[in-house]
């Protein structure tokens, strides 16, 4: 087998190959280490990588299958993204305050893909504290789209998503907030899922904002995103907003039925401010499910309009307080030979954040701050309740509703720098999904001057099947998700 | 509505961030900028609307209060920038 058949593998067959013993995975994990070492210096896709813990992990995988005890990731190379608390390696969350910092204790994710056979390959760059769309904001630096390298791979699990694309695991793990999953996947051509609000515990996840973060899975076919999320997903008595809601096997669940699903399209998305090409890129993929069987209808979000305003207090609100603990007394950056306490704090938490966490904690206090809660935090969670109950609305007369994932392709570096409204402008199709605790799934929809766009399906609460199973049937008529960037391009 | 650098150094002293002198205007001008998106909340009407914290309206549940785990100390505290005898290290605050 060449690597390059191992580097481009999906999950299911790479598993299928492991049981028939074509590959072993100490093969296949070199071989992925071997793609990140020749790649991660034109990328910048993974801060830490832990080779000889891999290679322990594979031959354990090796001895397991030997033997015929194969869990659903048995010897399966992944990534996480470097905001899962990893035992005994280190965690920085994209940020110089937690450049140093080795957790005690492992992500429920993290235990539970590994309790599935899972080999960790390394940690995956991405913007600090999770706050970006273009994986700019690290303090270990961008990652580069491997698509093409003056490109952004969005974020802010970009890391993963451009080590996906490139070859370098055939699984990753995402946390999505806002879009952090969604919009990379589409600026790299990947499948990603946004699992609904609570499906997956959020034990040991760097804290972002509480009441929207939800980690998922990226892979290179909607087929995968079913195998991970099963092994991701379930109630964990260490997080208390993780959902007391049976689990299915979202992969045996799978089918390519798509006879007489209803699909929703808001005209608040596809209204005169979509990209055009990305309008023909989007219509062309839901054309091949309206041709599968599948119904589309219009429908109605009529607040859509509010979700960046709505996101752009709950978010900063809740970071603002989940960043609190950052003091640099008990864990984190320390400033050098502080004066007094209150130097100590002031200065740990200036030089130990970037600029846009420290917006963002600034806009937070503000919103929270005495005189200012009820017109902006509480206000907003009202109309957060407004903008839920257009989805529930919407979800009476359609079994999904579809639009893109991010208004573009990927952009160059430096090009929404300057202005944090603009690139929060990145997210304007993926926010509502957040805020009303809403599955979404990223979907590759084909090439505009080479770079990929994405289709995103909403599902309703607990609902992942229906959209797995719609992305299923359209990677099963098109090819789109096959798509991928010149590999050589990105060796260095 | 507008904000002051004055209401800016406010906000930071509540966050404990330092913004320098240097950086002042273009902090304020950016967060300016947030605060103008934010503020399209006005224009909805929400009056008997109740706030939303939690997208499935679901409530805390409780566990009961059992020991699950063994006391750590020594490994919670390996990132600690400054400790000693198993406490914290901060600068001197009482004279």
């Amino acid at each position: 087998m060449t690597d390059n058949a191992l580097l481009s593998g999906s999950v299911s067959s790479l598993r299928q190959q492991l049981r028939d013993r074509a590959v072993s995975s100490e093969e296949l994990t070199r071989a992925c280490l071997e793609r990140i070492e020749a790649c991660n210096g034109a990328l910048n896709a993974v801060i830490t990588m832990c080779s000889e813990q891999a290679l322990d992990s594979a031959r354990e995988a090796d001895k397991a299958i030997a033997k015929g005890d194969i869990a659903s990731l048995t010897g399966i190379p992944l990534l996480h993204k470097d905001i899962f608390c990893t035992n005994g390696v280190r965690t920085t969350c994209g940020s110089r305050m937690l450049e140093q910092f080795v957790p005690a204790y492992d992500a429920t994710v993290v235990t539970k893909m590994r309790g599935e056979g899972a080999v960790m390959l390394g940690k995956c760059n991405m913007d600090e504290f999770a706050m970006g769309s273009s994986n700019e904001t690290s303090f270990f630096g961008a990652v580069r789209n491997p698509w093409d390298l003056n490109c952004v791979p969005g974020g802010s699990s970009g890391g993963s998503a451009a080590a996906l694309a490139a070859g370098m695991a055939p699984l990753v793990t995402g946390t999505d907030t806002g879009g952090s999953i969604r919009q990379p996947a589409s600026l790299c051509g990947v499948t990603g899922l946004k699992p609904t609000y609570g499906r997956v515990s959020r034990l040991g996840i760097i804290a972002f904002a509480s009441s929207l973060d939800q980690a998922g899975p990226m892979a290179r076919t909607a087929e995968d995103c079913a195998i991970a999320l099963t092994a991701m997903s379930g109630i964990d008595a260490g997080d208390s907003t993780s959902a007391d809601i049976p689990v299915p096997d979202f992969h045996a669940g799978l089918h390519h039925d798509v006879q007489g699903l209803r699909i929703g399209l808001p005209r608040e998305y596809f209204n005169e401010d979509l990209d055009p090409d990305v309008r023909e890129r989007v219509m062309a993929a839901l054309s091949a499910l309206e041709q599968a069987g599948a119904t589309l209808v219009d429908i109605e979000l009529p607040h859509s309009h509010y979700a960046i305003a709505t996101y752009y207090v709950i978010a900063p609100a809740e970071a603002s307080a989940n960043l609190a603990r950052y003091d640099g007394v008990r864990f984190g950056y320390r400033c050098e030979d502080p004066v007094d306490l209150e130097d100590l704090y002031l200065r740990s938490r200036s030089e130990g954040f970037g600029e846009e966490v420290q917006r963002r904690i600034l806009v937070g206090t503000y919103a929270l701050s005495a005189g200012f809660y009820d017109a902006y935090f509480n206000k907003a969670q009202q109309v957060r309740r407004v903008i839920t109950e257009d989805f529930t609305r919407a979800f009476e007369s359609v079994d999904v509703i579809a639009g893109p994932s991010a208004p573009g392709v990927a952009f160059q570096f430096g090009a929404k720098q300057q202005d944090p409204v603009a690139m929060y402008m990145e997210d304007i199709y993926t926010l509502a999904v957040n805020l009303a605790g809403l599955p979404g799934l990223s979907t590759p929809a084909g090439l505009i001057n080479g770079m990929p766009v994405g289709l995103q399906l909403i599902g309703k609460p607990f609902d992942e099947q229906t959209i797995l199973n719609a992305a299923h049937r359209l990677q099963s008529d098109t090819d789109w998700h096959m798509a991928r960037p010149q590999l050589e391009t990105v060796a260095p | 509505m507008s904000v002051s650098p004055q209401d800016v150094e406010k906000v930071a002293l509540l966050a404990r961030l330092a913004i320098s002198e240097s950086d002042l205007p273009e902090v304020t001008e950016r967060f300016g900028r947030v605060l103008g998106l934010v503020d399209e909340l006005n224009t909805i009407d929400t009056e008997s609307v109740v706030p939303m914290s939690n997208p499935h309206d679901m409530h805390q549940r409780l566990r009961p209060d059992i020991v699950t785990g063994q006391n750590d100390r020594e490994n919670l505290m390996a990132s600690a920038p400054a400790q000693e005898q198993g406490y914290f290290l901060v600068p001197k605050v009482i004279d």
